[in-house]
């Protein structure tokens, strides 16, 4: 019949986003916090928000293209612990050269994705369990690594990569727009992104379409782990030192914000833009909450009525459609 | 064949409900979805103890229609009365408790439940103090029902160990143990063995007795012709007719399905073949097949029949590397060649469409543009990114090329109808250029306007030098679209016939055949 060729329109665009609600109620949120409070729209402000957002973000990046394909990372808060016991130990001053501890970080999150998706393809364990086994040894791993102390005295070159500025724009806010491209390429552009969104959406078909399942799990283990890594090394500098502690329960909060944005947990949906608008509806809003003195207490209570809501609200469009 | 069994169905039946007010009567239903007008206008008035029909090609409206009736829709206008009552829709329960069941063409069940469990679900009998389930009397109400239908399933069997025809019986002493007076059944037969379909009749035939009124859903024309008492005919959302059976004949009621006259169904054979493109010799896989031997030329359909369980689709999704085989040779181009997975497969040129389109066919979140150039997108790729422009133009040109009805490339496959959908698939295996495309029963569940086209496809692949291995369960298509005929008998080949050899009755009785002594 009438064949529309791959239509832009703005319908279009805001269904493939897939939370059109999301985005509006984001701009609703901050609108709203802009006229109650005079402090939220200064540029002081909005940048400590995406500072304070650009570590979950990144993990939420790379957990997204694990939900994608229909699985899950519970492993990314201990990856960033690991990474950043590891990075903090070769970033003593007068040691190595800053390239070692980004490079040793990073590898460690590469490492412990490659595992995540080694069992996962070979075995029919799910994404669940194995990662929530990797989860408990990478916070194991850290306390090993560090005796159970904080690892500090950094370098200023180590300390500058999470908490310095480049013409007067914070480093981390920098690597979050590369980060944040990057993912969107890979996701929306490549053949490797495509095949996530098949996997997720019906690992049989793509199965017998040609597709290397086990290969497109790998690499979204991988992914993960890396974004992990960056996060973890980001994390360390910020705070100057290495905390096994570091990143308990953030893995949940970057499942949120990927879900918060729209993917499905089911598999097969799910965008970069939709995740980053995720984390900085979280972001803006316990800012929000603190600018008004809401207690954290209820922060949290407000956060988990968001999660459900916005995937209740999700559902209900869907069903409409 | 059909002439007799439509007399008998001119039971008497018919003479006595035909004096009878309908049991249910449905007045201008109508019902959109975002503007596209999926129901417009329909009557349908069924009596007590009658086998309604209700034809029509798909996305004629039928489902829709069905759904209303069960209340997982809401219709935008019409009346709907039951047993002289109006029928509150829109409310699943209560149309359950009114009396209309449905057994549903993917049945609903819960595998870990046992039989018994599935029948009472939601109905259970309590019993003491805490409201603990009466699991004894469950069972044995489910005797009752199941003794009634003259089957022989124990209640206490896990639902997962049933076939689907043992399920669908379960489905049907459910629909009872709700005391229907209506029940609707979608596609029944679709998984069903000759002779469960045999059963499957005898059980409507005493359903029929007892009053129970039958709608009656399928693409299968014999069917309805030995079962049907009336038929009403949809069309694109339309009210078309409702006649007596046997006013019909199968041609009549086809034209009126699809609003032309149908040519012949299925296009000349040809005769001129290539040279061989895929030989296997001695393949055997273990508890599967043993011994299979055949080979395909150029511009040839090899035809594969068997009863279900007879091996097809095992050899179809060995050959194509979904599933191993443990002996045996597969030359390609003369060639001795391994296939492992199926990247194996597509690199040496062959596609596979396989039997069930939801489970394997398309991924549903994905778009037709999509889904069409998955099995081949490292084609349109430069370094790993997706040349988006060359993936349109492809997806464009097979959607022009076989015909597809979508509103637009970006739309989602899981709102297209099942022969739009079966072509996106057949589009899909098509672009990665294969030399040898194993359809498994590519035209189950799509309409006879749909399924002309697919018989015209393969006719126009076969005539550019495309080798085809069609299996199908419908003799008819095998015979008027195979060159040559391979039959199996639980796993074993048991012939190989040529045109003028190929009849019902010889493939039946190769079919049939035991083999091993």
């Amino acid at each position: 019949m009438n064949t529309t060729l791959p239509g832009k329109s703005y319908q279009t665009y805001f269904r493939k986003i897939g939370q059109y609600g999301i985005v509006v109620a984001f701009f609703a949120i901050c609108l709203t916090l802009a006229l109650i409070s005079p402090k939220f729209l200064t540029v002081q402000n909005l940048m400590i928000i995406v500072t304070q957002v650009s570590i979950n973000a990144l993990l939420a990046f790379g957990v997204t293209f694990v939900i994608i394909t229909g699985g899950i990372d519970l492993s990314i808060g201990s990856i960033v612990a690991v990474v950043g016991v590891v990075a903090a130990t070769f970033a003593h001053p007068d040691t190595y050269p800053v390239i070692v501890p980004i490079g040793a970080g990073l590898l460690t999150g590469i490492l412990f994705g490659a595992v995540n998706g080694f069992v996962i393809t070979r075995s029919n364990v799910p994404p669940f369990i194995v990662t929530l086994g990797t989860m408990t040894i990478g916070r194991g791993l850290a306390l090993i690594l560090s005796k159970g102390r904080p690892v500090s005295n950094l370098s200023d070159t180590f300390n500058f990569l999470g908490g310095g500025k480049i013409f007067g724009v914070p480093t981390l806010i920098l690597i979050l727009i590369i980060a944040f491209i990057v993912c969107t390429i890979i996701l929306r552009k490549t053949v490797s992104g495509r095949y996530m969104y098949a996997v997720g959406g019906n690992e049989q078909a793509s199965r017998a379409s040609g597709i290397q399942v086990p290969r497109v799990k790998m690499l979204v283990y991988v992914l993960a782990g890396g974004l992990a890594a960056l996060a973890g090394i980001l994390l360390t500098s910020r705070i100057s030192t290495g905390q096994p502690n570091a990143g308990a329960g953030i893995e949940l909060d970057a499942i949120a914000a990927a879900i918060i944005g729209g993917t499905s947990t089911s598999g097969g949906t799910g965008t970069m833009t939709g995740t980053l608008v995720g984390a900085l509806l979280i972001g803006v809003i316990s800012n929000g909450l603190d600018l008004l003195n809401v207690s954290s207490y209820y922060q949290q209570v407000v956060m988990g009525v968001i999660i459900v809501g916005a995937v209740v609200l999700d559902s209900m469009n869907q069903k409409r459609n | 064949m059909i002439g007799t069994a439509h007399a008998v169905s001119l039971g008497i039946s018919r003479f006595s409900s035909m004096l009878q007010t309908p049991i249910l009567s449905v007045t201008s239903l109508s019902k959109s979805f975002s503007g596209v007008r999926a129901l417009n206008n329909v009557h349908l008035n069924v009596r007590k103890g009658e086998v309604h029909a209700l034809m029509g090609e798909n996305g004629a409206g039928k489902s829709t229609f069905m759904k209303i009736l069960i209340g997982l829709l809401t219709p935008d206008s019409g009346e709907i009365v039951f047993d002289g009552e109006p029928l509150k829709t829109s409310n699943v329960g209560e149309v359950l408790k009114r009396g209309i069941s449905m057994i549903h063409q993917e049945l609903l069940t819960v595998p870990e439940l046992t039989v018994a469990q599935n029948i009472f679900l939601g109905k259970e009998t309590k019993r003491g103090l805490f409201g603990w389930v009466d699991e004894k009397s469950l069972n044995q109400q489910a005797t009752e029902l199941l003794n009634h239908l003259g089957v022989q399933i124990r209640p206490e069997t896990p639902m997962k160990y049933l076939s689907v025809a043992e399920m669908q019986l379960v489905d049907i002493a459910k629909a009872l143990s709700n005391e229907a007076k209506v029940i609707i059944m979608d596609e029944p037969t679709s998984a069903l063995s000759d002779k469960e379909v045999a059963t499957l009749f005898g059980i409507i035939r005493d359903l029929q007795q007892k009053g129970v009124a039958i709608i009656y859903i399928s693409h299968k024309l014999d069917e309805i012709f030995t079962l049907a008492d009336t038929i009403t005919v949809l069309r694109d959302g339309q009210f078309i007719a409702t006649k007596p059976a046997n006013e019909f004949t199968p041609n009549s009621l086809i034209s009126m399905m699809v609003g032309r006259e149908l040519g012949s169904l299925f296009p000349e054979i040809h005769t001129t073949l290539g040279k061989e493109v895929l030989a296997v010799s001695g393949l055997s896989q273990p508890g599967k097949f043993s011994n299979i031997n055949f080979a395909v030329h150029a511009g040839e359909v090899l035809g594969i029949a068997g009863l279900m369980g007879a091996g097809r689709t095992e050899v179809a999704r060995a050959l194509f590397g979904l599933d191993p085989y443990e002996q045996g040779e597969i030359r390609i181009n003369g060639q001795l060649t391994e296939i492992r997975s199926p990247q194996d497969a597509i690199r040496h040129g062959i596609g596979f469409v396989g039997e069930d389109r939801k489970a394997s066919g398309f991924i549903p979140g994905l778009s037709v543009k999509h889904n069409i150039t998955l099995a081949s997108l490292p084609t349109f790729a430069k370094r790993g990114i997706v040349a988006e422009k060359s993936e349109s133009t492809a997806a464009t040109k097979t959607v022009r090329d076989l015909n597809i009805k979508i509103a637009g490339l970006d739309q989602q496959v899981t709102h297209l109808s099942g022969g739009n959908q079966q072509k996106v698939v057949i589009g899909k295996v098509l672009l990665s250029a294969p030399a040898l495309v194993i359809l498994d029963e590519p035209t189950r569940g799509i309409d006879v306007g749909a399924k002309a086209e697919i018989y015209k496809l393969i006719n126009r692949l076969t005539a550019n030098g495309i080798a085809i291995i069609l299996i199908s369960s419908e003799l008819p298509e095998l015979l008027g679209l195979s060159n040559r005929i391979v039959v199996l008998a639980k796993g074993n080949q048991t012939a190989v016939l040529s045109t003028d050899e190929a009849t019902p009755e010889t493939i039946m009785h190769h079919a049939m055949q035991v083999v091993g002594d």
